[in-house]
């Protein structure tokens, strides 16, 4: 079996999020980068099933070289090689497109990656790699297990679950519960450091979308306390005040 | 020129994000001077379809098949593709649901068009640009994003915009796209819905706990509160972890992102992580008994105490509120 993981290189979680040039571009300064926290889940979850010589997971990137030690962080947890796909990813669309187009290269059973991006937000690039090697794409999974050609998938749905079977090739995007995201051991990060990182060109593709500006949510104004025993008084302001009950 | 609104269905009847995105797509059509169609599929009864004309859908195509009863992402995507192109759309829009998630970019790709999902405004046509604010950075964060494509998808955040009435007439169209085998590869087995209890994505309130409630066996309270207002109930992530709590009412920065008109956090400190997830709440209550939780400074109002006094009695009050 052979799973291609896709991770993206994002700031860590506890970064305090500016942005430089009249709001136009993130500060990177001073901000470290981590592997997607979804996307390590759907590593994790690769390496489960590839456990015991199973098949082997190669994770794939979009990013030019300052995305390396992210690579090699995903490595370290457990993938056996790696794909840069040598461009800044543009949007999703460019990003997925590049995916799709390695994925053609490469024989491959499953393709996983996170939900969706801490920085951006996008749940966009599973489904659309799913639309461009024309395979399904299932969304938002808790669950996957796998018997070598039919996988069984839970995936969230608004107050619920759906259980769903594929066979045949398939993209899905994991998010909590799929996997308890694993972390690296010594002997990881050491091998790490020699597992093989191809880099791949990027191919053209027409731009649709561009961030042109970022904008930060107004500060909220001071918290009004209640007493403790006056309960009654909270109700009040919710009802009369915020006009949310 | 068009724009087109996809109208998710559950057991053939629309939701409130479902009007929200008829109305948002509404206000996009008259932005652009164009009218406003939608695209419903699944067996939804012409009584319900009707009812988006009140949002400002003026026809409703319907794709009635028993095949395409239930969600399959990619044959879904097909026919709103198909239904874009029929109906010459320059804007396609979609709830940014667990199924708009799966959908809107599927649909973008068959367009060629851009896409911004997560959008929480109108968009701006400034001088030719096409501007769409979305929220970025875990909620720290808005992104302007312009689409330069000849049509453009926008999946609109539940609770952003509001449901806002327009009355016109909607006349329904049967509408039969071709449907093609190949999309249904992947099987719906079974679907688990808990249908008395309010979806956590779209809840308009939200009474979520943390660890600081020391066990499972501690959550009728907030099973009750939740009830008594109509609330969906929500957890922090430690909660989850340890399966105090199912992993679906996991809000921040792994878990689900959430906007709604109240959030109350009783017995969560507010670390950044969870934050992220909630701070576009419109109204914030913290119940914690540390009066230097970081989740006070977010908050609009607080109660510092202990949530074993302090919710039972809030469900007290709250009841002789309702009387
Ligand atoms: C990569 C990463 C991602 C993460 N993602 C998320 C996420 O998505 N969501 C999330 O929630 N967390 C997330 N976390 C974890 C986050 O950092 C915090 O650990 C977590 O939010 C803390 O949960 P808590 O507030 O319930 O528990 P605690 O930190 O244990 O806080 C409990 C609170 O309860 C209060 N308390 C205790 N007893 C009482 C009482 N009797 N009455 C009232 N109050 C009481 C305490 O004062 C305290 O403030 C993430 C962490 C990392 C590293």
């Amino acid at each position: 079996m052979k799973i291609l993981v896709c991770i993206s290189n994002v700031p860590d979680t506890t970064t305090k999020i500016t942005f430089t040039n009249d709001n136009t571009q993130f500060n990177t300064s001073g901000v470290s980068f981590i592997v997607n926290p979804y996307d390590e889940i759907a590593l994790s979850r690769a390496i489960e099933l590839c456990a015991g010589d199973k098949g082997t997971v190669t994770v794939i990137n979009v990013g030019e070289s300052v995305t390396e030690p992210t690579i090699r962080k995903a490595l370290a947890i457990g993938a056996d090689d790696a794909v840069r796909i040598n461009a800044e990813p543009r949007d999703a669309y460019f990003t997925a497109y590049q995916i799709a187009e390695y994925a053609k290269t490469t024989d491959y059973d499953m393709i996983l990656c996170g939900r969706e991006s801490i920085d951006y937000n996008g749940s966009q690039v599973a489904a659309m790699v799913g639309e461009f090697l024309d395979i399904p794409s299932i969304s938002i999974i808790k669950k996957l297990d796998y018997d070598g050609t039919t996988a069984t998938i839970e995936r969230e749905i608004e107050g619920g679950k759906e259980v769903v079977s594929v066979s045949g090739k398939f993209i899905a995007s994991c998010a909590e519960g799929t996997a308890v995201a694993t972390i690296p051991n010594m002997r990881g990060i050491m091998s790490a450091r020699s597992k093989p990182l191809q880099v791949v060109e990027a191919k053209e593709i027409a731009q649709i979308s561009k961030v042109q500006q970022f904008d930060t949510p107004p500060p909220r104004g001071a918290v009004k306390l209640v007493p403790a025993d006056e309960t009654e008084k909270l109700i009040g302001l919710l009802h009369s005040e915020a006009k949310v009950i | 020129m068009s724009v087109l609104v996809y109208v998710e269905q559950v057991d053939g009847k629309f939701k409130k994000s479902v009007f929200e995105a008829v109305s948002y797509a509404k206000a996009i059509a008259d932005i652009q001077g164009s009218s406003l169609t939608a695209i419903s599929i699944g067996n939804v009864g012409e009584a319900e379809l009707k009812e988006l004309g009140k949002y400002g859908a003026s026809k409703v195509l319907n794709v009635s098949n028993d095949q395409l009863k239930n969600f399959v992402n990619q044959a879904y995507a097909s026919v709103i593709a198909e239904a874009a192109k029929k109906e010459n759309a320059a804007v396609v829009v979609l709830s940014n649901s667990f199924s708009g998630k799966g959908l809107a970019p599927r649909v973008a790709v068959k367009l060629e068009a851009g896409l911004v999902d997560g959008a929480v405004e109108l968009p701006k046509l400034d001088g030719g640009q096409f501007l769409v604010k979305k929220t970025a950075f875990s909620g720290k964060a808005f992104a302007i994003t312009e689409l330069t494509s000849a049509i453009k998808v926008i999946a609109l955040n539940p609770n952003a915009f509001g449901v806002k009435e327009s009355a016109v007439e909607a006349t329904v169209e049967a509408f039969s796209p071709e449907i093609k085998a190949t999309d249904f590869t992947a099987i719906v087995k079974e679907i688990v819905r808990a249908t008395n209890k309010v979806s956590l994505p779209d809840a308009e309130l939200v009474v979520s706990a943390g660890r600081g409630l020391k066990g499972p066996e501690n959550w009728g309270m907030i099973e009750e509160l939740a009830n008594l207002l109509g609330a969906a109930t929500a957890c922090s992530k430690p909660v989850s972890d340890a399966d105090w709590r199912p992993h679906s009412e996991h809000v921040g920065q792994t878990g689900i992102a959430i906007s709604p008109n109240l959030y109350i956090a009783i017995g969560i400190s507010g670390a950044i992580q969870h934050l992220a997830g909630v701070s576009s709440s419109k109204v914030i209550v913290v119940i914690n008994i540390d009066p230097e939780a970081p989740f006070f400074k977010v908050a609009d109002y607080g109660i510092v105490g202990d949530a074993f006094v302090v919710v039972p009695k809030l469900i007290e009050a709250l009841k002789a509120h309702k009387g």
